[in-house]
Order: structure tokens, then sequence, then C-alpha cells
């Protein structure tokens, strides 16, 4: 299945975002997720199953003003 | 009067934003000089090898500041109230600085999209810090929609020009007296912040004006003087001004000499 993760395509094996998370290497980060333009908070990733061509953003902390 | 901002009084009113330092090292030298009571934060998208968020995250707790992260960027009601849920989760805190941009130039609010996510994520549960314009009728929808705190600009980000209108900001203090309102972007120099509390606002945030500083250390350590210097101005009531002179050398006892 492909998904788009941070407007990169990653072919992936995982069915739910929280299992595309591991996959992708970002276990233990601090991190928050949203697909197709909408929040998905850490305890609904587990129940989130990814479509095909879904759009994932992972976000996590960064300098701001 | 030292007012609190959804029920916590800050240890400084200098706010000092993060973004822009020419390095992590820089950044952390001047968050110890300006000793802010609050730092500002923000979400970028993440990689997962570089994972540069996880070290920036955990220079920030050591600092052991509350954070306010902001809402950058967003053009939009969805995108603002989508990332504010986001940086909520994130930082663990229900503080938003709420930026909702109408205007690339002027880097100016969206006041209409800015009233309505204001809304939404009172709702939500958010305590919301809404980077504002000066107008008094807008403040007043704000307040209207849940928000305890106003952040009106005092000139376009990352500008360095000061108070653009000192009239307006006057006026807002002055119509809003118990509400803690903090003049955000603009301010160039740590004259435009003590400028700021001499007028009787409680708090200024500050990024550029120390992070492009030629040594933002130094910058951060005049901003800390100045905000300190101007909330004591305030709390000594300073004079009226005048248009015309008055001597300050008393007249009376002067030898005739003429």
């Amino acid at each position: 299945m492909q998904i788009v993760v941070n407007d990169d395509v990653h072919e992936v094996s995982a069915k739910t975002l929280a299992a595309l998370i591991d996959e992708l290497g970002y276990g233990g980060a601090r991190i928050a997720t949203a697909m197709d333009g909408s929040f998905v908070p850490v305890p609904q990733r587990a129940q989130t199953v990814l479509r095909d061509g879904a759009r994932i953003e992972i976000v996590a902390p960064m300098q701001g003003g | 009067m030292t007012k609190s901002f959804y029920g916590t009084v800050l240890s400084s009113p200098l706010m000092l934003g993060t973004a822009q330092y020419p390095s992590p090292d820089i950044l952390r030298d001047a968050a110890k000089a300006a000793q802010p009571g609050v730092v500002t934060v923000s979400l970028r998208r993440e990689s997962a090898g570089e994972r540069a968020g996880q070290a920036f995250w955990t220079m920030i707790q050591e600092l052991g500041v509350p954070v306010l992260p902001n809402t950058a960027g967003c053009h939009t009601v969805k995108e603002a109230v989508t990332t504010a849920h986001m940086a909520r989760e994130v930082f663990g805190t229900d503080w938003v600085k709420l930026e909702v941009i109408g205007e690339l130039d002027t880097l100016q609010p969206d006041v209409f999209g800015l009233v309505e996510a204001a809304r939404v994520l009172t709702e939500d549960g958010f305590k919301v810090f809404p980077y504002t314009t000066e107008d008094l009728v807008v403040a007043e929808r704000l307040l209207a929609v849940g928000c305890e705190v106003l952040m009106p600009w005092g000139a376009p980000i990352g500008s360095g020009k000061g108070l653009n209108n000192v009239f307006g900001l006057r006026a807002l203090r002055a119509h809003f007296p118990d509400v803690p309102l903090v003049v955000d972007a603009g301010i160039g120099v740590p004259s435009h912040a003590a400028q700021a509390l001499e007028m009787g606002y409680d708090a200024v945030l500050i990024n550029t004006a120390v992070a492009k500083a030629g040594d933002p250390a130094l910058m951060a350590e005049a901003f800390r003087c100045a905000v300190q210097a101007g909330a004591l101005a305030r709390k000594a009531d300073p004079m009226e001004e005048r248009d015309m002179a008055v001597p300050s050398t008393p007249v009376a006892g002067k030898a005739m000499l003429a």
C-alpha cells in the first residue's frame, strides 16, 4: 500500500497509523499525527485504518516565535 | 498590578521566541540571559531519521520555562485548529498562541478567521492567546468567545519597527484595564519593550530582535533589563506629558541680575 507521509510516498505494509509509525522508525518519538487533514490523537492511532493514498502528517516540536 | 495569564503569574513579562537563532547553543544562552516567563515553540514535520524535534524538545524542557505553542503559518481556521490540537498533545499544554495569518506582505492576522478559530478552540478547552491587531471591536469579539488574554501586534512580524500605533495600543489598554495584554510582533530594540510596559502592557513577546542581533545573548539580557525597567516605571506612575515647558529648578529665590 502506498501512503504519503509528510509529502513523501512510502510503500508500507502497515495497516494502521500506529503500525505505520513503528514501521517508519518513529517509535518512542514525541510526535503528533494527522490523517487527510484531521488530527489523530495517540489513543486513536491503533484504530485508525490506513487506506491506499492516505496523506499522513507527522510533526514534532520545533523552534517558533 | 500583576495579572495572571489563565491563572498563571509569569516570572517575567518577557516572552521569548525560539526561532531563527544561529545555533541551538546560542538559543540556549539567549534564553538563559533573557530569563523569560514563557518561551514560544511550534510544530513542524519530523523526519524519522533526523528526529530534530526530539533534541529541540529536550533542550526546551531543560530551560524549565512554561511553553506557549503557536500556530504560525496557518492561514485557515481548520489548519489553525488542527495544529492547536497537535500542539496540545505534543507539548502537554492547553495554552496556544493562535495565529491565523491573513496576508503575506504584512503577516497580519485574518481577524475574522481568528475569532472563529478562538471560539472553536475555547470550546475545546484551549486557553487561547490570540495574535491580533489593536482593533477594539475585534478585541471585544475575542473576549466574547472566551479569550482571557489579547496579543496585539506592535508592528508586522519581524519588522522591528516597534509600536506603530501607540494611540491604538493605549486605547486598547485603557478600554480593557483588567485583561492581560501582550505586545506581540514588531519589537526591534529594548526601548520598544520598555515603552510597552510603561504603557501598562503586561508582557511583550520578542523573537527576531534577539535572534537576529549580532550577540543574541547580550541582546536577551538587554531585553530582560528593559522589561524590568518598563514594569517598574509603570508601577511608579509616570508623570503626565505637557506641551509647554515647566521649569524644574525653582524660580522663587533666584537672584535678580538682569
